[in-house]
């Protein structure tokens, strides 16, 4: 589903962030992306989903490769991805109903239609009273789960996810991850960037570890 | 039965694809709206500053449309006034009315001439008493400063140079003081006028640059408070055309309310007119009536100012929105 071949990027005249990278993940797949601050975590899911190009090598995301998609068909390509963003990237002048429906609205769904999906998807991350409110009055978690909701109500068929338990307590953590389980029981293919090692040690998926830009282990499943 | 089938086929997909074709269209003109109404809201949400926005279109507007009704009212007047050209004599203030007479003979036996008229000084002042309201003034005056007019018709068969050399050579007579060619007037009139026309087309270009410049900077500005809005809009796929649309249809409001308010400007101001307007061509013994833009002008300058909205945000728009890219 998504496949690395020797990815290299390299930001201005820094060093690498990313080195020869060869990764491939099966559309079944469950896989963390684990990797000290700096290591190049965030990158790989920028070139995953195009708000970045890599400097050498082929990037290929459900069969497509990414050196062939033109500008103007990056949206395109972005919503074919759902993404959980590390720091959420929620509208705060708009309801966490409106926050969730607008990959629908951006996707041209029918106003019911986008009603009952943002339903089920608040629904499944437990917001559901909340649609109403607006961000502000939202805990970091409850942000955090909106932002989740918002991935998945277009039903992508990949589900990247950039530190999504970033500033939530064990518990809540660890129900989080068993809602991308969920999700990847569905047959979402879902990649979770994550610090968290004891969480993800415990949840029996593979793991990806990058260092300073280069792969240390879990390349293949 | 193979055909048969596979035409059955492809009738479905055509289907199918219809179908998408008309939830696509439906979904794009359901934007269309949501985008519409919520860049209304924002519009109407700063009553006060969308207010000025719409003062200052309106005005850039009202300017030149104003103006150029106007003319449309003087090129009225002026066009009731192409008459045959018209000599007026003002007489010495010692010529008797005898001699008056006499002159009026020998010019009527004249080629050149096919008509003339005497206007007396006493008959001048009664008629200007009465007319001009004037009344008091006049009674207070010792004596009649009027002079005594001879008009001139020259003979129709005359072009304008032979007019003109009449003129002068009426001019010449002893007992003329002035010899007045009453067309030059209307010609200078009438180029004066053909002159503004130009002037007021070459004001009108500037402003509506000016209204467009203005759309696109008041563009620009909601665009740079809504960045973070559209750095999130684009990361989770919305095209340009997506991030586009509230920002055209934000300037399509400012456009339209500017083009009422300049619409409401320029009919208040000719309503205002009307009143002296009228009471003046009275004096003139004219029927005269101001003639405004109607209801066809109004709506034109609605979308005049519906269309410079557009132009100035797509001005803004292709500058400003590319460059807001997710990082
Ligand atoms: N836009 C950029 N310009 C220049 N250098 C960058 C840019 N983005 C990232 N880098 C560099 O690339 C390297 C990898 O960064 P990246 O954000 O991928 O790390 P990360 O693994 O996500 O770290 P963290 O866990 O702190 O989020 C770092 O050295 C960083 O300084
Ligand atoms: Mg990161």
């Amino acid at each position: 589903m998504i496949s690395f071949n020797r990815v290299s990027k390299r930001y201005g005249e820094g060093r690498d962030a990313l080195r020869e990278i060869t990764i491939e993940i099966a559309q079944d797949e469950l896989v963390f992306l684990t990797g000290h601050s700096g290591a190049g975590k965030s990158t790989l899911l920028r070139l995953i989903m195009l708000m970045d190009r890599p400097s050498r090598g082929q990037v290929i995301v459900n069969g497509q490769n990414l050196a062939g998609v033109r500008p103007r068909n990056i949206p395109q390509h972005r919503r074919s991805i759902g993404v959980v963003f590390q720091n959420h990237q929620l509208l705060f002048d708009r309801t966490i109903f409106d926050n969730v429906a607008l990959p629908l609205i951006i996707a041209g769904y029918e106003a019911r239609e986008v009603g009952r999906r943002v339903r089920a998807a608040l629904d499944k991350v437990g917001l559901l009273n909340r649609e109403r409110a607006m961000p502000i009055s939202l805990s970091g978690g409850e942000q955090q789960r909106v932002g989740i909701a918002r991935a998945v109500v277009g039903k992508p068929k990949i589900l990247l996810a950039d530190e999504p338990t970033g500033n939530l307590d064990p518990t809540l953590s660890a129900e989080i991850m068993n809602l991308f389980e969920a999700f990847n029981q569905v047959g979402v293919t879902v990649l979770i960037a994550s610090h968290d090692l004891v969480l993800i040690s415990r949840l029996r998926h593979r793991i990806i570890t990058l260092s300073q830009g280069c792969l240390v282990s879990g390349r293949a499943q | 039965m193979k055909g048969q089938k596979d035409t059955g086929r492809r009738k479905e997909g055509a289907s199918l694809s219809r179908t998408d074709l008309r939830g696509h269209v439906k979904a794009w003109i359901q934007h269309h709206r949501l985008s519409a109404a919520d860049s209304l809201m924002r519009v109407l949400d700063s009553l006060g500053s969308s207010f000025l926005t719409w003062l200052v279109i309106g005005i850039a507007l009202a300017l030149p449309v104003g103006l150029n009704v106007a003319l449309d009212n003087m090129t009225r007047v002026t066009a009731g006034w192409d008459s045959p050209a018209q000599i007026s004599l003002f007489l010495q203030g010692e010529v008797s009315l005898d001699r008056l007479r006499e002159i009026e003979v020998e010019l009527a036996a004249r080629d050149d001439v096919s008509e003339t008229r005497a206007i007396l000084r006493d008959e001048a002042l009664d008629e200007f008493r009465t007319l001009s309201g004037f009344a008091d003034v006049l009674a207070s005056m010792q004596a009649n400063p009027l002079p005594d007019v001879l008009l001139v018709t020259p003979d129709a068969a005359l072009d304008g140079r032979g007019v003109s050399a009449l003129r002068a050579e009426l001019q010449g007579h002893s007992d003329v003081a002035e010899a007045v060619l009453d067309m030059e007037w209307l010609q200078r009139l009438n180029s004066l006028m053909a002159l503004s026309r130009r002037l007021v087309l070459a004001i009108g270009g500037m402003l509506v640059v000016g209204v467009v410049l203005i759309l696109g900077n008041t563009i620009r500005l909601a665009i740079e408070s809504r960045r973070d809005e559209i750095v999130i809009v684009k990361l989770i796929g919305g095209s340009n055309g997506f991030v586009r649309r509230p920002f055209l249809y934000t300037g399509l409001w400012y456009g339209v309310g500017g083009g009422v308010l300049a619409a409401l400007l320029v009919t208040a101001a000719l309503w205002s007119l009307e009143k002296p307007i009228s009471d003046l061509a009275m004096l003139y013994e004219s029927a005269f009536q101001l003639s405004g833009f109607g209801v066809m002008g109004s709506l034109n300058l609605v979308i005049l100012g519906g269309l410079l909205g557009l132009a100035g945000a797509w001005l803004a728009v292709s500058r400003h929105l590319a460059r807001i890219e997710p990082r």
